[in-house]
Order: C-alpha cells, then structure tokens, then sequence
C-alpha cells in the first residue's frame, strides 16, 4: 500500500517535470513560424516540406546532403549520424518526443540547416518543415 | 492510519532526496579510476546530453586541455558539421572537459595518453594521439571503412560498451 502511494508519487512528479520541459506541441510551432514568417498558419504547406527534406544539395566534400541522407527516406524510421549513432525518428508519430522543446528545435535547425543548405532556415521553411513531419500518420 | 501517512511521508522525503541527486548536474564527479581500460565514470549532464547527441561522450581523458579548448572553440565547424551551442552550456562542457583532461586529472588514461605528447601538442581528433594509434595498430585499415564501422569515431562498434566507458580488449567485437 505504501509501496504503491510511493510509486504513483512518484510517477506523477515525472509527469510534472515531463510537462514543465516539454511545453511546446507540432501545433504551436507552427503558429510561432507562421506568425514569425507573417503568415498564416494554413499557407504553411506540407509538400513545401517534404521537398526540402529531399532535395540534394552540394556538400562539402564533393557529395550530396539532403536531411533524408542522415534521418532516411522516411522519416518514421530512425536513422545514423555519420559515426553511426542511431538518430531517434523525426516524425511525431513515430516519437512523440519530437518538436515539443522550442529551444531543441531552434538548436537543430540551425545546426541542420547551416550543414544541408549553407545558410540557416527561414521560418517559412521550419514552419513548412514540421506541417509536412506532423500530417504522417 | 497515523503512522501510515509518517511512513509515506519518510517514503516520500527520502525518494525525492536520492532522486535529487540522481537528477541534479553534478560538477563532474569522477568514483574512482578502474584499473586495465576502464575509465573513470564521469556525470555531467551537459557533456552527455550534448556531446552524445551525434557520438558517444568522448571521455575527458582521452585528449589534454589545449585539445578540448580547440574542439570546443570551433563546433560551428566540427569536423565537417554544424555542432554550435548557446555560449553558457559551451563554457559550462568546456569547464567539464578541463577539469578532467588527460594532463589535467590522474587518471591512468589520462596519463596513458599523455605519454609522448609534447607540451604544445593539442590534437583535435583522439585518433591522432600517439595513444590510440598505438592500440589499435593491429586493426586493418579496411576494417574502420566496413559500413556497420563507419568510421573510427564510433567506438562502440568495437567496444560495445563504450558508452559506460568499457574499453577492455577482451570484450571487443569487431563486426562485420
């Protein structure tokens, strides 16, 4: 009895701590780029994103590099970084961990954008980005 | 009834303690050098939650001070990728890193590493150390190419368990 008032005590203070980090949802980052790209929500197109999560650009070393070229052509599986650690699946449906964490978004993209295209995102194309990753079922 | 809710209350009390210290960023606490290839086990939430985003946490001890100054100095350009950070969680790992360098800690490794390293010798990649040469010179050049290797920065390719920082020879399995 104790045991089990102890335990769920216990699981409720993670579920409040998951709650304070975790504020953000798909839903309200793509509100915050939409109104960051002045634009409303429902001009934030999904085939927008798909298209830069495929498309091939000129790397550095003579190769291509496209997002799918570490995260995999769909993104509900998990994919490698270039030293071969597993990279947790982007879509929400497949981690709902995923676009939850303002700041772990902000981090990424900059990172991400600044290594596949050479120039950081706009917040059309971020908005565009996560329109695209949170329709997959 | 009374002393049942004394109980929980104790319960509770000493269940939020132990997990405050499990949760709470420790300064980067070393429980002692394992002998053979073991590494100290370090906690510092930043360096593991940052640096093993891509690769494992690279051990502190595996390079010196001046190393991780000019890793941590150049992540916007970090052997070929984009790995910058906010300015504070940078200087908070690069502290870490420091504080536990091979020319900084006494740690067995560190002073393995160390051994025939110049004063002003500051490499950038671990796989340029006279130290890690060394250990692996019996290792093929094409078995670091294999594609389940990748590369020699993965590690745990080889040594399964690097991430808990398990280095011995004799738990190595080179994949195929």
């Amino acid at each position: 009895m104790i045991k089990q008032v102890f335990h769920s005590g216990l699981a409720m203070l993670g579920m409040v701590s998951a709650v304070a980090w975790a504020t953000e949802t798909p839903a309200s980052l793509m509100v915050h780029y939409a109104a960051t790209a002045s634009v409303p929500v429902s001009a934030l197109s999904a085939p927008r994103g798909a298209a830069l999560y495929r498309t091939e650009h000129p790397g550095r070393n003579a190769q291509t590099v496209s997002c799918a070229g570490c995260h995999t052509a769909d993104p509900k599986q998990a994919g490698r970084t270039r030293v071969g650690k597993r990279i947790e699946p982007l879509a929400p449906a497949a981690n709902p961990e995923r676009f939850t964490d303002a700041a772990k978004v902000e981090k990424w993209f900059r990172r991400n954008c600044m290594d596949v295209l050479q120039r950081e995102c706009s917040a059309q194309e971020k908005g565009d980005f996560i329109a695209w990753l949170s329709q997959i079922k | 009834m009374n002393y049942l809710l004394r109980g929980i209350g104790v319960l509770a009390t000493v269940g939020t303690i132990s997990m405050l210290a499990f949760s709470l960023p420790s300064g980067g606490k070393a429980h002692g050098d394992g002998g053979g290839d073991a590494l100290p086990r370090l906690t510092h939430k930043n360096w593991q939650q940052e640096c093993a985003s891509c690769h494992i946490a690279y051990a502190p001890s595996f390079l010196p001070k001046a190393s991780w100054r000019r890793v941590m100095g150049g992540l916007d350009q970090h052997f070929g990728e984009n790995a910058s950070l906010d300015p504070a969680t940078q200087a908070d790992i690069l502290r870490f890193l420091e504080a536990n360098a091979a020319d900084a800690s006494p740690s067995q490794m560190g002073r393995r590493v160390m051994q025939g390293m110049g004063a002003n010798d500051a490499p950038l990649r671990i796989t340029e150390t006279r130290w890690f040469v060394r250990k692996h010179d019996e290792v093929p050049l094409a078995t670091w190419s294999r594609k389940s290797v990748g590369s020699a920065a993965n590690c745990a390719a080889c040594h399964r368990q690097a991430e808990q920082g398990v280095f011995d020879e004799d738990a190595v399995r080179i994949p195929k």
